[in-house]
């Protein structure tokens, strides 16, 4: 159950001022006893999507667990720009196998620590949008099919971003990216394509599933939390906006990310053993144009010429996710 | 105690006593019969407390056993042949983090042409990741290897890979003498790294190393397995106290002392050549054989020491350097450097095809006659028929083009 | 040494019979050495399987190409595969087989054939025609390699319960057949 959504129309803007909350209810972010598991002095870029994700999904996750939490992480750019050798942001411990494995690692990880009669420590794998739904996809279903007690939070900026910005089975139709870009009459990635993870994590019938964004921070947190009081595997998608790879401005990570939701092109679930149990409604249906003409990967669906076919196309997905998922208020 | 049993079934037992707590296997040919009874041990109980993982694949397998092994578990695994090559990426992982796991490799061809019988391509296409390299002679010295593989990958904290021939030892009924669990766990201290994944104290393992210090991290490995090179007799010698019995160690000496013609080999076919060697002896010939039983890291002052007297030495190997030569070969010539001994490099045994005692003696009396070539490999029993006509004009999959040639090809009707 | 060398087709227990003359010949203090011809496991396809039995440790690990003694638990393989290949002339033959050898074209070999109803004792006393058990018992009596007490023990400790005491039982009425013969 997500956390009751709270509407400041008083205000007249999306401001959630902590002060007007319950200390119980404040988030962990804003509490001064937090892990801060994803300490400062990374090299991340400035207005990373993932980064903020990372810090708050396992500050949230380290409340949970107080503390006995251990992570694999998938080589990334969360993983290369959060331990600069000889340095590390990390205050868990964390270890960096390979691109594919991090779910295999973390299924190793919790086997060791029930053997010793150490389960009370969980165990949680991250990795980006390529390591989870291309080149760690079998290692994932595994983990999902064997049900082994591991979190797995993909992180999705949807391209392979640390290595240049090329497609991955996450880039959405019509997205520009180092290996899909609008050539000739060519309109950025392919439609018909891609593969939608958090719903593979739903036939999977694993015990939770869930979808969040950078731009609602009780929300994910929330999700985390709840993810942690279910044993065996747990799947949450965060969508992380990528300034560099998606030509946004680093302070509108979050606001782009909203757009995200709010626009039905990134729909916010929760799904336990098969079932959906919850979906968010979008509270201010936005065209799909206004979230596309913030992002230059898209910007050549407004150049000369312009493609009001492909964002018609856009349109019509954004529409279809959420008749799907019953999104409208 | 001594029992009659499938080498598989023995390995199994063997691994079993050695406790380890985390078992990630993916089946796979001539290895099943290993993971199947570790299976049952685990669920009956008798190897407890363990985790059995039924991983997605051996990049699964392999992968999970790292992450077990960074938690502070004693991780296993078993594989071959193509299994191997599958988890080629996290084996070098897996010794570059200096994780001391365990595996099994079940000595096996790798295709094209797909081909499930056992030579040492699997293993020998790894012989650089980094890990220790053991090989068995037989099931007794496969048990024997396993349970000092273990001690050595947490004494020096790298990885151990013991190979043991696919179908003609894991697939083999013979005496086997399993030792007692108290004298394993004597042997065996618990598995207590330096390094380990703990929430009371949190580290960071796995960071990207640059040009700044990559060299150094390789170097160390290195140095690591040359330091093996002393470890490896230590333990097998502790073993052989412990336990009654000689096994492993660097090389194996048969009847060598005194030879002029040497045949080097790793592996079960020592065992027939052991055979031809006696037969030989017998005949006034002065003959003898060296077991290499460590290859990673090459011993290359005992390969030394054993062979440099000899006027020719015959290296028989069941894999080679396609375009190039022979690999063991190729290492036993490092070794001879400067001696003058004549090496011949000799391939059999591909795919599983028997290396029969009448062929060895054959090639035996050509290498002493100096009819064997020095300066390329030459194939044991190779039909020169066949691949004389093949090479005339070649062109697309060499198997399906001599089933062309033999007019065998099966066409619709 | 004595070289076993079995015959017959996947599914009748070939691998099983050179694994059981193998445990029998170690109970009784010698070395052996058992294993198959390596295939792909299909039920019905001709399967050859090796038994090593000495006095002293077996390092040898070749197919058996010259073998002491030959075993063959199926006839129809008569015409498909060169089962007495190696054999020496006066070589013995246990043949699963109820026809005489005149009938099966066999009288003129130059080797010692014997047959045994193998698959018909195997009916009557196991219920099922699976003659692996059965060919052993008559294997000791012609040959002494091993005894029947060994093979008969070595049946009970891989078949439990009621199917090892058939395959006990039939494994010594063809050791008795047999032993006639030898004699």
């Amino acid at each position: 159950m997500t956390a009751e959504r709270i509407r400041f129309y008083q205000v007249g803007s999306f401001a959630a001022g902590n002060r007007l909350l319950d200390p119980e209810q404040r988030t962990v972010q804003s509490r001064t006893e937090r892990s801060n598991t994803l300490t400062s002095g990374h090299r991340a870029c400035q207005g990373c999507g993932e980064a903020l994700g990372a810090r708050y999904a396992l500050d949230a996750a380290m409340r949970a667990t107080e503390g006995k939490l251990v992570a694999a992480n998938a080589t990334g750019c969360l993983e290369v720009f959060s331990t600069p050798y000889p340095e590390s942001s990390w205050q868990l411990p964390w270890l960096h196998s390979l691109f594919g494995n991090a779910p295999a690692v973390a299924t190793g990880m919790a086997a060791a620590l029930k053997v010793k009669g150490r389960d009370d420590i969980r165990v949680l794998a991250q990795g980006g949008d390529g390591g989870t739904v291309d080149i760690g996809f079998a290692c994932l279903s595994g983990m999902f099919e064997r049900d082994d007690d591991v979190l797995y939070v993909c992180y999705d900026n949807e391209a392979y971003m640390n290595t240049g910005v090329q497609r991955s089975g996450a880039t959405p139709p019509a997205a520009s990216t180092a290996t899909t870009r609008p050539v000739g009459m060519e309109a950025g990635n392919r439609f018909g394509q891609g593969k939608n993870v958090p719903l593979i994590a739903v036939a999977h019938e694993i015990p939770y599933v869930a979808t969040a964004t950078v731009a609602d921070l009780h929300d994910l947190e929330a999700k985390v939390e709840r993810a942690m009081t279910f044993r065996g595997a747990r799947y949450l998608h965060v969508l992380v906006p990528c300034p560099l790879g998606w030509g946004t401005a680093s302070s509108a990570t979050i606001q782009v990310a909203r757009l995200a939701v709010e626009t039905g092109l990134f729909p916010l679930f929760e799904a336990e053993h098969g079932e959906i149990t919850s979906v968010t409604r979008i509270r201010r249906r936005t065209p799909v144009e206004e979230y596309l003409r913030a992002q230059k990967r898209y910007a050549h669906l407004f150049g000369d010429p312009p493609r009001p076919d492909i964002v018609a196309r856009l349109q019509a997905a954004a529409n279809r996710t959420i008749n799907r998922f019953g999104l409208a208020e | 105690m001594r029992r009659q049993l499938e080498g598989s079934v023995a390995v199994a037992k063997a691994i079993a006593l050695c406790r380890p707590e985390v078992i990630c296997a993916y089946p796979i040919s001539p290895q099943t019969h290993i993971v199947e009874h570790l299976s049952d041990l685990v669920r009956s109980r008798e190897l407890a407390p363990c985790e059995y993982l039924n991983v997605e694949s051996e990049f699964a397998a392999m992968s999970a056993a790292i992450g077990a092994s960074a938690v502070g578990a004693r991780a296993y695994s078993a594989t071959a042949s193509q299994g191997l090559l599958y988890m080629v990426e996290a084996l070098y992982n897996a010794s570059g983090l200096g994780l001391p796991i365990v595996m099994t490799v079940a000595n096996r061809a790798i295709g094209s042409p797909i081909n499930i019988w056992n030579d040492h391509s699997d293993a020998m296409s790894q012989r650089d990741s980094g890990w220790i390299q053991l090989y068995a002679e037989s099931n007794q010295e496969a048990v024997d290897l396993h349970i000092q593989a273990f001690r050595l990958a947490e004494a020096i904290s790298l990885p151990v890979m013991v190979c043991m021939d696919g179908f003609v030892l894991t697939h083999a009924y013979e005496g086997v003498d399993l030792p007692a669990q108290e004298d394993v766990d004597a042997f065996l201290p618990p598995f207590a790294p330096r390094q380990v994944l703990d929430p009371d104290e949190p580290m960071t393992i796995g960071a990207m190393v640059g040009p700044e210090a990559f060299t150094e991290v390789r170097y160390l490995m290195h140095a690591k397995q040359m330091q093996a090179l002393d470890d490896i007799p230590a333990i097998a010698s502790t073993f052989a106290q412990a336990f009654g019995r000689p096994a492993g160690g660097l090389v194996r000496r048969y009847r060598s002392e005194d030879a002029e013609t040497i045949v080097v080999a790793l592996g079960s076919v020592l065992g027939t050549i052991e055979d031809v060697v006696d037969e030989l002896r017998a005949d006034g010939i002065r003959i003898g054989a060296l077991g290499v039983k460590t290859f990673r890291p090459w011993p290359l002052e005992e390969v030394r020491a054993a062979l440099a007297h000899a006027e020719r030495v015959v290296v028989v190997e069941k894999a080679f350097a396609v375009g190039a030569g022979g690999i063991v070969g190729q290492n036993v010539r490092l070794a001879l450097d400067g001696t003058g001994v004549t090496v011949h490099d000799v391939v059999a045994g591909l795919g599983g095809r028997p290396i029969t005692g009448r062929s060895l003696r054959g090639l035996l009396d050509d290498a002493i006659a100096g009819r064997l070539p020095r300066d390329r490999m030459t194939f044991l029993d190779l039909d020169t028929g066949i691949v004389e006509r093949e090479l005339e004009r070649p062109s697309g999959p060499h198997a399906e083009n001599i089933l062309r040639d033999l007019g065998v090809l099966a066409r619709p009707y | 040494m004595h070289q076993v060398r079995i015959h017959g087709r996947g599914g009748q227990g070939v691998v099983t019979a050179a694994e059981l003359l193998s445990v029998a010949a170690f109970a009784e203090g010698r070395h052996a050495q058992a294993f198959p011809t390596f295939g792909s496991e299909r039920t019905g396809a001709p399967v050859v399987a090796f038994c090593r039995i000495d006095e002293r440790p077996i390092r040898s690990r070749e197919p058996i190409a010259e073998p002491d003694t030959l075993i063959v638990q199926d006839p129809t393989l008569l015409h498909q595969v060169d089962l007495f290949a190696g054999l020496h002339p006066g070589g013995l033959v246990l043949l699963n087989s109820a026809r005489t050898l005149q009938e099966l074209g066999l009288d003129d070999t130059g080797f010692r054939i014997v047959t045994l109803p193998a698959t018909d004792l195997a009916r009557k006393h196991l219920g099922r025609p699976v003659p692996n058990a059965v060919l052993l018992g008559g294997f000791a009596a012609l040959t002494g390699v091993v005894s029947l007490d060994a093979v008969v023990a070595a049946i009970r400790e891989k078949f439990k319960g009621a199917i090892g005491e058939q395959n006990a039982v039939a494994a010594r009425v063809a050791y008795e057949q047999l032993e006639a013969v030898h004699a």
